[in-house]
């Protein structure tokens, strides 16, 4: 430590302070996807995909059913073969190995425990097979399942614990064997909402803790936003976009993600020397000439009831049609003056609403691509 | 739900077969193995042991039992053999032939058992096609005596027609494995080879028990195979059940033995569903 810091190198503290995000594009990616694509027959499932997973990074795959997350998810554990392109671990091949020899574990959707064996066997299973001594298998269940606090249950079979308490033995049974990256395939699926919620945070915290790579599957995007460091969001077998929660949140590359993640008004307009015009709305931009697609987050808009004070934004009038109360926030829908309907999101508006203004800043609607459509 | 007239409208009737066709003659059954055959060839209806007693006497009975239970292991080992590899390829490995190779398996069974153990008869035999082919490519001189007429030949057509019942509880075992279990344990660092013993032989261990007790059981009643292809080594003990009931006319004694035997396959039917049960995970 002397050394490095004689050295002017950066501590430890210095590293932990840049976020996860950050040291991804500082140290050689652990698991590389090359343009890998996936056929079944005719049937295209994945197409050309590249994806870099750093060390110890929190990735989500995130998209609909059939958007080929986990065909993606099992080429990497090695139970599909990809019909083109590469994985690579480090400096091994990993696509050309059979799954057994991958150091990747999976925590299965319904965590396919082995029925016949305990708690604790099912635990053991990895270290077992590897022939590790039986005094390091011991201390190392344990140890394992100490860690997902099931220890009481190392005795049980699996069909007399409840769901719950089979999602974290899963984990358990696949941390034990220290992989180097852990795939889930939305394990937290078939619990109830509470129990869901819970085991996401304390998925994350467990994560932090090991320092494993961890790629989480899941067409939940409030539980991608809440776990992930960085979100590959996947529609119709390709990437539409891959960025942190905030980024791929406040930054949406394209109209499919800005409406996949979180609510969003989608406006279509025109630029025309350096004006985007869009209806009666038009705020300047430097953009080039051309027609634009344009995001603006429901909570990006402000409700003006009256009072006429302006921040110096895009303001239009419009008539209240819809008001949904959601208890922290409202939606609100408005039909502006040209026919234009804006979802906006407010602190409470304190009752029934008619006549409004309503009023963003240029700067808050988001150029995004059109998503064209894909079979 | 129902009215009491439909319940008994739907469970009468299999009741009133099961009193009539099987109850009733196996009590018929029991009485009769008390009973004896008098000097004048009628049945005393005097109660007592000595048909069973006499089972125990007569070397000739209990060994048949004997030979008869060393023959039908035979035959569940060597269905478990060829039945277990079969029903293991067809459900992992078949692919899109699986329903086509299923559907071979089971043919079979739609032949007449008469003829199929005939077929063997012609097999076997001394001028059969295996005796022919064999001195003709002078492989031997003379027709193997073995071949036929004896207890090779009775182990060999009942592992032939016994293997189906053998096969199919197996094939439906491994086919309840879900498919995840194997990937989670290929996923786990286990090889092919290790998957197969810690997971799905384990898993498939309710088949194989349900599939042994079919063969044995099956096998051990049998008394055509011994007759047709038997010979006087080859006889099996429902063979002397037959002759007992035929030609010898000692009912009474018959009525034991085939007592016994019902004690026997009871007793095996019960022990294998305990195990079945313990062996299940669904």
């Amino acid at each position: 430590m002397g050394m490095v810091r004689a050295l002017g190198l950066t501590t430890n503290s210095e590293i932990i302070a840049t976020t996860t995000a950050e040291a991804a594009a500082n140290r050689s990616p652990l698991l590389r996807i090359q343009n890998v694509a996936k056929s079944f027959g005719k049937n295209a499932v994945l197409r050309d995909i590249s994806l870099d997973v750093a060390e110890g990074e929190f990735l989500t795959i995130l998209g609909e059913s059939g958007s080929g997350k986990t065909t993606l998810l099992r080429i990497i554990a090695g139970f599909e073969t990809a019909s083109a392109g590469e994985v690579w671990m480090g400096d091994e091949r990993l696509d050309r190995q059979p799954p057994y020899r991958r150091r990747v574990n999976t925590v299965f959707q319904h965590y396919a425990l082995f029925p016949h064996l305990t708690v604790e066997q099912n635990v053991a299973y990895g270290l077992r097979v590897a022939k590790r001594p039986e005094a390091e298998i011991v201390v190392r269940v344990k140890e394992a399942l100490e860690k997902v606090k099931m220890s009481v249950h190392a005795k049980s079979k699996p069909s007399k614990i409840s769901g719950g308490q089979q999602q974290r033995i899963a984990l358990a049974r696949a941390l034990v064997n220290r992989p180097r990256l852990l795939l889930l395939d939305e394990p937290l699926s078939a619990l109830d909402a509470n129990l869901r919620r819970q085991m996401q945070v304390e998925l994350k915290s467990l994560q932090r803790e090991v320092g494993i790579s961890f790629i989480f599957v899941t067409h939940d995007q409030e539980e991608a936003m809440v776990m992930s460091d960085r979100i590959a969001l996947l529609r119709s077998g390709e990437l539409e976009q891959v960025a942190t929660p905030r980024e791929i949140y406040g930054r949406p590359a394209t109209a499919y993600a800005a409406q996949f993640i979180g609510h969003t008004n989608l406006l279509k307009g025109a630029v025309r020397a350096g004006v985007v015009r869009c209806g009666l709305l038009t705020w300047p931009a430097a953009l080039p000439d051309g027609p634009a697609l344009f995001s603006l987050r429901p909570e990006n808009i402000r409700l003006d009831t009256g009072s006429g004070a302006t921040n110096g934004g895009v303001r239009v009038r419009g008539k209240v049609r819809h008001q949904a109360f959601h208890g922290a926030t409202e939606l609100i829908r408005v039909e502006c003056v040209d026919g234009l309907v804006l979802v906006v999101r407010t602190p409470g508006s304190g009752g029934a609403l008619d006549a409004v203004e309503l009023e963003f800043s240029p700067a808050d609607a988001v150029l995004v691509r059109e998503s064209p459509e894909r079979i | 739900m129902f009215s009491r007239a439909y319940k008994a409208a739907v469970t009468l009737p299999p009741l009133i077969w099961v009193t009539v066709f099987l109850l009733a003659p196996y009590l018929l059954m029991f009485c009769y193995s008390f009973w004896s055959v008098s000097a004048s060839q009628t049945i005393e209806h005097s109660w007592n042991l000595a048909n069973y007693s006499q089972l125990l006497r007569v070397d000739v009975y209990w060994q048949t039992l004997l030979r008869s239970m060393w023959i039908a292991a035979r035959v569940t080992i060597f269905s478990l053999v060829l039945g277990y590899p079969l029903a293991y390829f067809l459900s992992f490995y078949a692919g899109k032939k699986k329903d086509l190779l299923y559907q071979l398996v089971i043919i079979p069974l739609w032949v007449s058992y008469l003829v199929r153990a005939y077929a063997w008869k012609t097999i076997l035999g001394s001028d059969g096609v295996l005796n022919t082919s064999l001195q003709y490519m002078h492989l031997t001189k003379h027709p193997l005596e073995f071949l036929l007429y004896s207890p090779f030949a009775v182990v060999l057509t009942l592992t032939h027609i016994y293997t189906p019942f053998a096969f199919l509880p197996i094939y439906a075992a491994l086919e309840h494995i879900p498919r995840n279990l194997v990937e989670a344990s290929h996923d786990l660092g286990a090889t092919p080879g290790q998957t197969f013993w810690k997971v799905i032989f384990p898993l498939s261990i309710p088949g194989v028990v349900a599939g042994a007790t079919f063969a044995f059981v099956l096998s051990l009643g049998d008394f055509l195979a011994p007759l047709l292809l038997g010979g006087p080594s080859g006889i099996m003990i429902s063979n002397i059940v037959v002759s007992l009931f035929g030609a010898a006319y000692n009912w009474p004694l018959g009525a034991a033995i085939s007592f016994c035997m019902l004690l026997l396959v009871v007793s095996l039917l019960f022990c294998s569903e305990r195990l079945e049960k313990k062996w299940s995970f669904s």
